[in-house]
Order: structure tokens, then sequence, then C-alpha cells
């Protein structure tokens, strides 16, 4: 949601502060989230482990590089491409911000497969976890919006998410080998939020 | 009987009386619209006819005019736009970001007949306003595009068009558009401005806002003109590419375009004493960037 709240930002020199770039946003956010929800449940069929899990993380910090290092160079181009700017942004957004946005969309269902043990707590346990990244992705807007923006460049708050979810990702690493790659899911589920 | 009624005759009219003077000492609303960027009302008051934004939040009029005197303008920060004029006299390309009631083009084309007007305006509601109940409309000289003024200008840099007096109005309104506050922007605006030509921006004199905000216009155009009236809350910031003239100059321009500028009810010979070069903000805040532009925020403190 921090990236989200800045997307409009990083857009506006190029595409301009009017409704349809928000709109621009938040579509390809929902599209990307949907596709990465579709690949993480499928990948979480697949031997599920902690190491793909922190993965997860870092290849999302890894894809959020180019937002900070080439948007220029990525909204460029499409500006000189495309005329209409609710088009531009639209592709812009696409460039920038679909990648890492699945990526984090898979990091959800992969945790339901970790976390449920059994059955019965499923339900509960998918609960807990949408519980736990909503209330992460409010503080993420209410923080980026009312505070961060005053406070850091667009690019330090950037570096910011990019450097929580690395330390997200070590930190599961880092319980997975305490605990000898046995069961050792019972506290991804705090690490989640920062999505 | 007949007595109470004719009695009663005489109350209603009284009350149809009264009524009809309460109206005319009190705003008519003339039309209310919710666009997409903001709740537009026009109220008429008498001869003067407002178009406002945001009404219950409690925010000012974007435009009035005098119905019965179109030519005069109604609000100090309108008049205050021409104080340009003083450093380029004659105009011959405009760009105007911000129409509201669309009387600073208006009042543009009457003065320059041949000079080419561009209006930005991001809200086509406004545009459909300013021409239903403020008797804008564009022509040959003068059109406007629904379109950002940071979009607009970036394309225009890429053109190479070139503008000789651009002004900068999008910041009336309680939502500041924060990507038309900073360094970069004005980079791209000074990209477009001719040798000669100048930038009128109104802007913000009170609020943290005007210390970020005169730091950055220095930081891009050096020494520029700060235009405040006693009687007025805007400043309007003047800038120009060239070294800024001499109180002299601007005094001889006044002298020979004040008769002009009369019927638009514009001051020009109170002018010149009234721009200043005078920092009177402080110098150790931050410059406003694309990096770094909370403007939205700024304002409330």
């Amino acid at each position: 949601m921090t990236i989200e709240m800045l997307g409009a930002r990083i857009l506006s020199p190029y595409f301009g502060g009017s409704l349809s770039v928000w709109g621009s946003i938040i579509t390809i956010f929902m599209l990307a989230l949907a596709c990465g929800y579709l690949i993480g449940g499928r990948l979480s069929m697949n031997k599920p482990n902690p190491v793909t899990y922190a993965m997860f993380f870092i290849a999302a910090a890894a894809f959020s590089l180019p937002i900070i290092l080439f948007a220029d160079a990525i909204m460029e181009p499409i500006f000189l491409w495309i005329d209409d700017p609710r088009y531009g942004s639209l592709f812009a957004s696409i460039f920038m911000y679909f990648i890492p946005t699945s990526i984090l969309g898979m990091i959800s269902p992969y945790s339901v497969r970790l976390l449920v043990e059994t059955q019965e707590h499923s339900g509960q346990m998918a609960g807990q976890l949408f519980f736990v990244s909503t209330i992460g992705s409010a503080a993420g807007t209410l923080g980026t919006s009312f505070y961060f923006v005053l406070w850091f460049e667009v690019n330090q708050i950037l570096w910011g998410s990019v450097i929580a979810l690395i330390a997200s990702g070590c930190c599961v690493l880092l319980v997975n080998y305490l605990l000898n790659g046995s069961k050792s899911s019972n506290r991804v589920s705090a690490y989640e939020k920062q999505s | 009987m007949k007595s109470n009624r004719n009695s009663f005759t005489a109350l209603i009219t009284l009350s149809l009386i009264m009524l009809s003077q309460l109206s005319s000492s009190f705003a008519e609303t003339l039309h209310e619209e919710r666009s997409l960027y903001r709740d537009i009302t026009v109220t008429e008051i008498g001869n003067r006819r407002c178009l406002l934004f945001n009404v219950h939040r409690g925010d000012r009029n974007q435009t009035c005019i005098y119905t019965d005197d179109l030519d005069r303008l109604v609000f100090d920060y309108t008049r205050m736009s021409f104080a340009g004029l003083l450093l380029a006299p004659n105009p011959q390309r405009i760009l105007i970001i911000g129409l509201g009631g669309g009387t600073l083009p208006l009042a543009f084309n009457d003065l320059f007949p041949t000079a080419e007007i561009d209006v930005l305006e991001i809200d086509q509601a406004v545009v459909n306003v300013a021409e239903e109940y403020f008797y804008f409309e564009e022509n040959d000289q003068m059109k406007v595009t629904v379109e950002d003024g940071r979009v607009f200008i970036k394309r225009a840099g890429m053109r190479n068009q070139k503008f000789d007096y651009i002004v900068l109005d999008a910041f009336s309104g309680d939502y500041i558009p924060e990507h038309m506050l900073t360094e970069e922007f004005l980079e791209e605006v000074k990209s477009i401005m001719t040798d000669d030509g100048v930038l009128v921006a109104n802007t913000f004199s009170t609020s943290r806002l005007y210390d970020h905000e005169s730091v950055t216009y220095q930081r891009v155009f050096g020494e520029f003109f700060n235009f405040k009236l006693p009687t007025s809350g805007n400043r309007i910031i003047i800038a120009q590419l060239d070294t800024l003239p001499p109180r002299g100059e601007l005094v001889t321009e006044a002298q020979s375009m004040a008769v002009k500028l009369e019927k638009f009810g514009v001051p020009l010979l109170e002018y010149p004493r009234r721009l200043s070069t005078r920092v009177d903000w402080d110098m150790s805040r931050r410059i406003l960037t694309d990096q770094f532009s909370p403007g939205n925020l700024l304002q409330e403190n």
C-alpha cells in the first residue's frame, strides 16, 4: 500500500494528477494482486516450504528496485509513445508496478498453506492472516499519506519498503534455519503485514 | 369576516414584498454540480455572479463577475495577474493554467486580440460552467484544452513551443496539485518561456507553504518579484528568465499601459511600488521537488 500511495506521486510529473491516474494505479494493483493470488495458490501445491516463501519477499524487493532506479527511463518513452495520459499512466503502472505487486500477492495464499495444519483451522488461520495483512495495508496507507511524505523523499520511502521486504525475507530464512527446517511456519504470519 | 380576509391578503402581500427584498440581498443559487474534482456552485447576489468550489467546506469564491459590467474584474488577484505586463507589455503567445470563470483569458483576448491564448483546465465541468454562466467563449485566437497543466507543459516543451506570458492559476481551491509546485515543474515551465517572457503565478501567502514555495522559485528563477496587496490574501510571483528590470522601467511601462487596463478596473499605476524583491521567507526551508512535495500537508500548518 505504501508503494500504491506513492504510485500516483511518481506518475504525476508525466501523466498529471487527474482522477484517471489514480484509476490506472488502483486497476493495475488489483489485477496484479489477483494474478499473484492465483499463482501463489498454485505454487503452494508444490512442496510448500519457507525458503520459497522467503524468496517471495526478496523477489518483490528486487522487482521494486526499477521503480526507484529507472522510473524516468520507463515513463519517458511511454509518455512519448502515448498521447492520452489515461492510457499512458495505465501502461506506466503495468511496467512499474505489476510484477512486484503480483509477487506480493503470492504471499497471502502461500502463507495460508504454510500456516494451516488442519482443515478445521483453515478458516480461522486465513481470517487471521487477512486481518494482519489488511491492518498492515492500512498502516502503510496512513503512514505514507499522513507522515512519510512530509518527512522523506519518495525514493527514501521506497528504499524503506525494499529494506523491510528484504528484512522480512531474511527473518523467515533465519527462523526456518533456527528451527532446523522443521515445522517452522508459526511465526511467518508476523511478516506478512509488510506487503 | 371581510376585514379578516383583507388583513390576510395584506399579510401575504407584505410577506411577498419582504421575500423579494430578502432574495435580492441573499445569494441565489443558479447552478450546483458535483464534478469529478470538486463541487461547483454558481451564485448570484444582486449584480454579482460568482463561481464557488467546494462551498460546503467554506471555500472562497473562485471567480466573480458583475453582470452589468462584464469587463470589470472583481477580485484583486485577477487584476494582479496583469502586473506581468509591466515586464512583458505585448504578449503574443499566452498560456493560462486554470480557467475558473474565464474572466482572465477573456480580458487578455480583449486586450491583445492578435495574441494566441491557450487555456488549460483539468475539469471539463468548469469549462461548461464558464461558458454557460460567465460568458466565456473559445474563438480562433483562444482555445481551452482539458488537460493537466503539467502534462501539457511537458509536451509543449518537447514540441519546442514557447510562450511569452504564462499565468499559473491552478492553486485556488482547497486541493493543491502538488506536482505543479516542484522544482522540476518550474524547470519545465522555464523551458517553454521565451527569453523575454514572464511567468505570473498566483500562489499562497500564508502557511508554511509560502516559505517552501518561495525558496523553490528562487532556486529556479533566481530573484523574482513578490507582489502582495494589503487588500488581498494572495501573493503573486512574477518571474522572468532575464534579470528583473529596475523599478523606473516598471513605472514607465505602467504609465503607458494604464489607460488600456482602466475598463477592467486594474489600477496598474499602483502596482510598480508593490513589486518587491525583498526576501521575507525562511530561506532554510526545503525546496519542493518531485521527490518531496507534501503541499497539501504543509498548507495546514
